[in-house]
């Protein structure tokens, strides 16, 4: 089996968020970036597979120079080889078409990429994935197994789940439940140094519009003050007169 | 103890000048010390225990040798990879970095460097996985700090050395399988010898009730008419030379491992000072606090500078002791000077197992004494720089 997991990389969940270019860009400075946690489940995921099942691991990521540590991370965790389309990924539609031309010249069976990333939320890119290639897709997905050409998928579904079966080649919008958290793998020395040899290829990105453009950031407003009440009843009272919600 | 929140203080974009093998190999270093060690390694000084389980952790990481070539089990990674190593397990424990120190610096790093390639085939590859543990024997009752007085000796009996002696003060020595030991031979000449667990006379007591370096296990090594094979004697190097030679790879470290404890101290008491309310506003908004923690953050930068300076010039073979010294005494000093001021920054709160802190700071009790005490530096300096040794 051939699977490519698709990295997105994003600024770490405890980064200061902040834009620059009146509020139109976001500003990089002093942010850490990491692998999309969606995306970590999947490569575990993929890594499960080529220790269970002998599967060949690629990922691939568009994005500009400044990508290569977080892909270098997953090339340490294990995956065996990695595309890097140069390019920056500004809009869904254009990252899909990036991903469907490198997934039609490598003839995965399975393509696995986060249910969406975790800075922009856009969503959108595996479900595009799927119609520019015509593979089958499950999104949200929670498990994957595979057997021979049949793949069993658990979604989550609101308040439960749904378990499908399909064919490869197919492709999974992944998150938590693929594995858990404690499954996440640390890069160990040796696949450090293994790292450092393995193929990071860099192709220029295809002739494809950017469909949308960003042209505002608006962050949450402040949060307020905060309030340390000693009772119950005062916090009643206060809810009641001062507030007004009860 | 609390979830450690731990993020690193980087005031003069420090990593800008990291590689992003550095950063790979430092960020993994820290999210173990984050999943293994925080979570355990109160509980663990508190009994006064050293944690096991973390061993094959160690070694995952890279801890174990790592810039013993490939070849020979280690990690083949330069002098500034290695330092952020101990940067980062320090962050987490004084001594789970002796432990690890100890193993790369002074058992992998002679057999390595003064070994035959049958003694470095032998026991590399296993010390590199952690599946054999070592420890290093140079101090003794009688000397510490001018261990060149050492009464430890060994007499050539024909097919194999004759030991006997006693070595105080050594880390691991409780449950470490070999070790290496620094003794006379019947010329006064200083050699090393490759000591293992089960040679009959060989004896490692554990030494009890400290207050510092409570997760590391410390003890003597004793030996009564030990039989130690003529192989294992290690032939590359004699003279006091050799164990100072192992020094310095330690000291090198320790003045890396000393900028994690100090970062962990200050960044607990930055985000305490930010949370804890006084007088109507946090006490970061007062400037006595703020003194105290600008203080700290200018220190560690500098300490960060000079280490990072340190392990260019030991990656370009050109770093001396005495400026090894340097870093060791003065990035030691300022990690337990912020402990100390961070201990007071948390109040009455800073004195608990709640928060590191205390903690970090009984164990650089233990560091500023090692590997050569904060005075022994200065006078290595001192001599350095004036051409008069004043030792005696
Ligand atoms: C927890 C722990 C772990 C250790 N692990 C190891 C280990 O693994 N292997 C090992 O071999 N050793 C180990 N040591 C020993 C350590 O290296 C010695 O404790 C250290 O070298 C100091 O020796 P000493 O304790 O005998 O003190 P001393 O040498 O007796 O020094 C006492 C005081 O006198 C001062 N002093 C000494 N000489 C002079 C001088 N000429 N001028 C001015 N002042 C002087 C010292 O600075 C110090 O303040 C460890 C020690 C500790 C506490």
């Amino acid at each position: 089996m051939k699977i490519l997991v698709c990295i997105s990389n994003v600024p770490d969940t405890t980064s200061k968020i902040n834009f620059t270019e009146g509020d139109t860009k976001f500003d990089t400075n002093g942010v850490q970036f990491v692998i999309n946690p969606n995306d970590e489940f999947g490569l575990t995921r993929a890594m499960w597979f080529k220790e269970k099942q002998g599967a060949t691991v690629h990922i691939a990521t568009v994005g500009e120079a400044s990508v290569e540590p977080t892909m270098r991370k997953a090339l340490a965790i294990g995956a065996d080889e990695a595309i890097r389309v140069n390019a920056l990924p500004t809009d869904g539609f254009f990252v899909a078409e990036q991903l469907a031309h490198i997934i039609k010249d490598g003839a995965y069976d399975l393509v696995i990429a986060g249910r969406e990333s975790i800075d922009y939320n856009g969503g959108m890119v595996p479900g595009i994935l799927a119609t520019l290639l015509g593979m089958n897709f499950v999104n949200s997905c929670i498990n994957l197994e595979v057997d021979g050409n049949t793949a069993t998928a658990v979604r989550e579904i609101d308040g439960g789940k749904e378990t499908l079966q399909t064919t490869l080649p197919l492709i999974i919008g992944g998150q938590k439940g693929l594995v858990e958290e404690s499954d996440l793998k640390i890069p160990n020395m040796r696949g450090i140094m293994m790292a450092r040899k393995k193929t990071l290829t860099v192709v220029e990105p295809i002739e494809a519009v950017k469909a949308t453009k960003d042209t505002k950031f608006d962050k949450p407003a402040a949060k307020g003050a905060v309030k340390l009440v000693d009772s119950v009843d005062e916090l009643v009272n206060l809810l009641h007169n001062e507030a007004k919600v009860i | 103890m609390r979830p450690d929140l731990f993020e690193a203080p980087d005031y003069y974009h420090l990593d800008d000048l990291l590689s992003e093998e550095h950063k790979l190999v430092r960020d993994a270093a820290r999210q173990w010390v984050k999943r293994d060690v925080s979570p355990i390694i109160e509980a663990y000084a508190q009994k006064a225990e050293f944690p096991k389980q973390i061993l094959g952790g160690l070694a995952e990481i890279g801890a174990f040798g790592p810039y013993i070539p490939e070849a020979y089990g280690g990690a083949g990674l330069d002098q500034i990879s290695y330092g952020l190593i101990m940067q980062e397990i320090e962050r987490g424990d004084s001594g789970v970095r002796s432990t690890a120190s100890v193993q790369s610096s002074l058992v992998m790093y002679p057999i390595y460097t003064y070994g035959t390639e049958e003694q470095r085939k032998k026991y590399l590859p296993k010390l590199a996985s952690g599946e054999m543990m070592g420890c290093f024997g140079l101090t003794e009752p009688n000397h510490g700090s001018n261990p060149s007085g050492m009464e430890t000796k060994f007499k050539d009996m024909g097919d194999h050395y004759l030991l006997n002696g006693a070595k105080l003060w050594i880390s691991n020595s409780p449950f470490a399988d070999i070790a290496v030991v620094w003794a006379k031979n019947e010329e006064g000449r200083i050699h090393g010898l490759i000591v293992e667990r089960g040679m009959e006379g060989f004896s490692t007591p554990e030494t009890h009730n400290k207050w510092s370096l409570r997760a590391s296990a410390t003890g003597e090594l004793i030996f009564d008419n030990v039989k130690v094979p003529k192989a294992n004697l290690l032939p590359n190097k004699s003279g006091l030379g050799a164990p100072l030679g192992c020094l310095d790879s330690a000291r090198y470290g320790i003045s890396w491992g000393a900028i994690g404890a100090a970062m962990d101290c200050y960044d607990t008491a930055l985000r305490y000072a930010k949370e804890r309310i006084q007088f109507g506003k946090p006490i970061a908004a007062t400037q006595l606090q703020q003194k105290k923690l600008a203080e700290m953050i200018t220190e560690i930068t500098k300490a960060q500078l000079l280490a990072f300076r340190l392990g260019q010039l030991k990656n370009e073979g050109k770093a001396t002791s005495a400026q090894i010294s340097m870093a060791k005494r003065n990035n030691v000093e300022m990690a337990i000077t912020i402990a100390r001021e961070a201990r007071q920054v948390l109040g009455g709160m800073g004195i608990t197992g709640e928060y590191s802190i205390m903690r970090h700071m009984m164990n650089l009790e233990s560091v500023i004494t090692y590997e050569g005490t904060h005075d022994i530096h200065l006078l290595i300096t001192g001599a350095d720089i004036t051409g008069f040794p004043a030792f005696q």
